[in-house]
């Protein structure tokens, strides 16, 4: 019975004052544990994308410049691969690859998703039928196998071609989320009056209904841009990528064929793996935090409240 | 029943798309069967063999592309499926992907399903004991580990368990090949040992989503007022917890299992990559190295049937625990 009891001092917390936008979101995030984690780890990998100079003296991470196999050193801090080169350097330049495959897939499927849901919410009718026919046949469809396929077709490899697969598989998700959400907003009365007023279609559209879905769009581009960080990284590892590019996922496949594990290398392949596992997580918590910011009854109950309800 | 009727006419629809794509990919694409097949013969064999060997998995190059295409699709539904121009020439696509299929159906199945039940079992009573102990760390804890890479799992999970401990776990295959396969203890003891390392990276990078989406809708229905009723009529905690609460909070979890069959695929071609697990998704990792389009082709449209299956089940699962999906039609 106390579990009805904290249920209640739930919901009866859940009418907050509804913040407004811009300064009450980054007040939310404030106060937000997990916001503020996936926040610090994203802005650290951000700086060392923008300027990787500042992290480590080696210039060029891809030359065989040092002794190979050596293990971690005051010199190089993670070793040195097999091939000689150190594995500390090429993490950091690493980064900008990963991070601008995250930041651009992730943000063009996420503008694709938001055309193709709004576009089929509004619209309705036959345009409705197709578009989230078109929605559900790519959601459906193994999109990773695909993927493989279609670098191996594309020819083995650069960044744009992997951008484009990214795109191309991953918009679905996010625009049936969208057109629900459109559907769900479509009748609602502001925008009855935006109509009554006379405004055209697009400006509705625009100024109307997209500013209110933007906590959904937040959400569906922190999704989409985990979804390119796990599978670029999971292409790359596989050897699809281009081997001589620098990037996490290019360092993993290079240690997993040199069989860094078993010649007892294991930084080799475990630390470019934890930096793609923390710039994952960092969107996962960043999508959770904003789930619970839109959804109060989604955040945890403070401790103190729910020991008062059992007194 | 409409609603029966319209799932398997999209059924039928995602399988014709998904065929077509397959078919017209290589078409479109730079790179042919035909120079992957010479390379790989290294000119061994006549031109007038090579033909023959084209011909009998339905490449013709002179023919009409529409009757291509009707030839492809017809072959890719009555399982005439080829033979195999990768490194095991020759031999029928449907005989390779017959020795695959149970690895992957035993393995990454299991893991799967084993995944989704336990998920939901824990986001119901965490959702149960909200503010409780477990809730307060479970849902960061879970963020993290659904975040996380499926072949990084898996290569921690080779080091800890393999690698530091003198191979305690195997780490490589689906069984040892001193061993005959058959039916004796021995064997099937060693096929689970092989199994455990790479289910075990399945399991815990799949479980975090569902234990996070059974959560979340447990707590939405918690506060419905029918949950109230029972609890008024004195219903007891685990009735209402299971037979009130989790059965509605399970459905839009049953529809996102289907959908998430997808990364499922995705997750095993990787696992099956590192452990070098001789599945489904290992061989379209060798079939893609090799050019072995054949191969490619069938096991794409085995892979999208899959999903495709499993949409269906869980569609009929969901008429089946739900009377409003039914009504509506």
């Amino acid at each position: 019975m106390t579990s009805l009891l904290v249920q209640t001092t739930a919901t009866t917390e859940t009418p907050a004052p509804i913040r407004r936008r811009g300064g009450g979101l980054w007040t939310a995030v404030r106060t937000n544990t997990k916001a503020m984690i996936g926040l610090v780890i994203f802005l650290l990998f951000a700086a060392i994308a923008i300027a990787p100079q500042l992290f480590t003296s080696v210039r060029h991470p891809n030359d065989l410049a040092f002794t190979p196999g050596e293990q971690p050193s005051g010199a190089h801090w993670l070793g040195t691969t097999m091939l000689g080169q150190d594995i500390y350097a090429q993490l950091i330049y690493g980064t900008r690859e990963s991070l601008v495959i995250a930041l651009v897939a992730g943000g063009v499927a996420t503008i694709l998703s938001v055309l193709i849901g709004v576009s089929a919410a509004y619209l309705g009718g036959f345009a409705d039928d197709s578009l989230s026919l078109l929605t559900n046949v790519f959601l459906v469809l193994p999109t990773f196998p695909l993927i493989i396929i279609l670098a191996t077709y594309a020819g083995k490899g650069s960044l744009s071609v992997i951008l484009v697969v990214l795109i191309v598989t991953g918009w679905s998700y996010g625009a049936n989320q969208m057109r629900a959400q459109a559907l769900s907003l479509r009748n609602r009365e502001f925008l009855e009056s935006a109509r009554v007023r006379g405004e055209r279609r697009l400006y509705i559209i625009v100024f109307e209904l997209l500013p209110t879905m933007t906590s959904l769009i937040v959400a569906a581009f922190l999704g989409a841009a985990l979804y390119s960080v796990l599978t670029a990284a999971g292409l790359q590892f596989l050897g699809l990528g281009d081997p001589n590019s620098l990037s996490w996922g290019t360092m993993l496949h290079w240690a997993q064929s040199q069989q860094a594990l078993q010649t007892g290398m294991p930084l080799w392949s475990l630390a470019p793996g934890l930096c793609v596992a923390l710039l994952g997580a960092s969107f996962a918590l960043l999508n959770y935090a904003f789930d619970e910011i839109s959804n109060p009854a989604l955040r945890p109950v403070r401790r103190i409240r729910a020991k008062r309800a059992h007194a | 029943m409409r609603f029966l009727l319209r799932r398997l006419g999209f059924f039928v629809l995602t399988l014709w798309a998904a065929l077509t794509i397959n078919f017209f990919i290589p078409h479109l694409m730079p790179g042919s069967p035909l120079q992957a097949l010479r390379d790989r013969t290294h000119n061994k064999l006549s031109p007038q063999a090579l033909q023959e060997l084209l011909a009998s998995f339905g490449f013709k190059p002179n023919q009409n592309i529409f009757e291509q295409y009707l030839d492809y699709l017809r072959d890719m539904l009555t399982g005439h499926w080829g033979v195999s121009i990768g490194q095991t020439l020759g031999t029928p696509v449907s005989t390779i992907v017959g020795q695959a299929l149970p690895w992957t159906l035993g393995m990454v199945g299991v893991a799967t399903v084993l995944a989704f039940i336990l998920g939901s079992l824990v986001g119901t009573v965490a959702a149960w004991r909200r503010g409780g102990r477990l809730d307060a760390i479970l849902p960061s804890v879970f963020v993290v580990t659904s975040a996380l890479p499926y072949f990084w799992v898996a290569l921690l999970l080779i080091l800890m368990f393999s690698v530091w401990t003198n191979g305690l776990l195997p780490s490589d295959f689906n069984y040892d090949s001193s061993l005959q396969p058959d039916w004796s203890p021995e064997f099937i003891g060693n096929v689970l040992q092989h199994a455990v390392l790479p289910a075990a990276t399945i399991v815990i990078t799949a479980v975090g989503g569902w234990v996070l989406t059974m959560r979340n809708n447990m707590i939405t229905t918690l506060a419905e007022d029918y949950v109230r009723m029972g609890r008024a009529k004195g219903l007891s905690d685990r009735r209402i917890m299971y037979n009130y609460a989790a059965r509605n909070a399970l459905l839009p979890n049953l529809s996102g299992f289907a959908m998430s069959l997808g990364f499922v695929i995705s997750g095993a071609i990787l696992v099956e990559y590192v452990f070098n697990y001789p599945g489904l998704g290992y061989l379209l990792y060798n079939a893609v190295q090799n050019n072995d389009y054949p191969l490619m082709q069938v096991l794409f449209m085995l892979f999208t049937v899959a999903v495709l299956v499993a949409v269906l089940v869980c569609d009929f699962a969901i008429a089946w625990l739900d009377p409003r999906s039914r009504a509506k039609g």
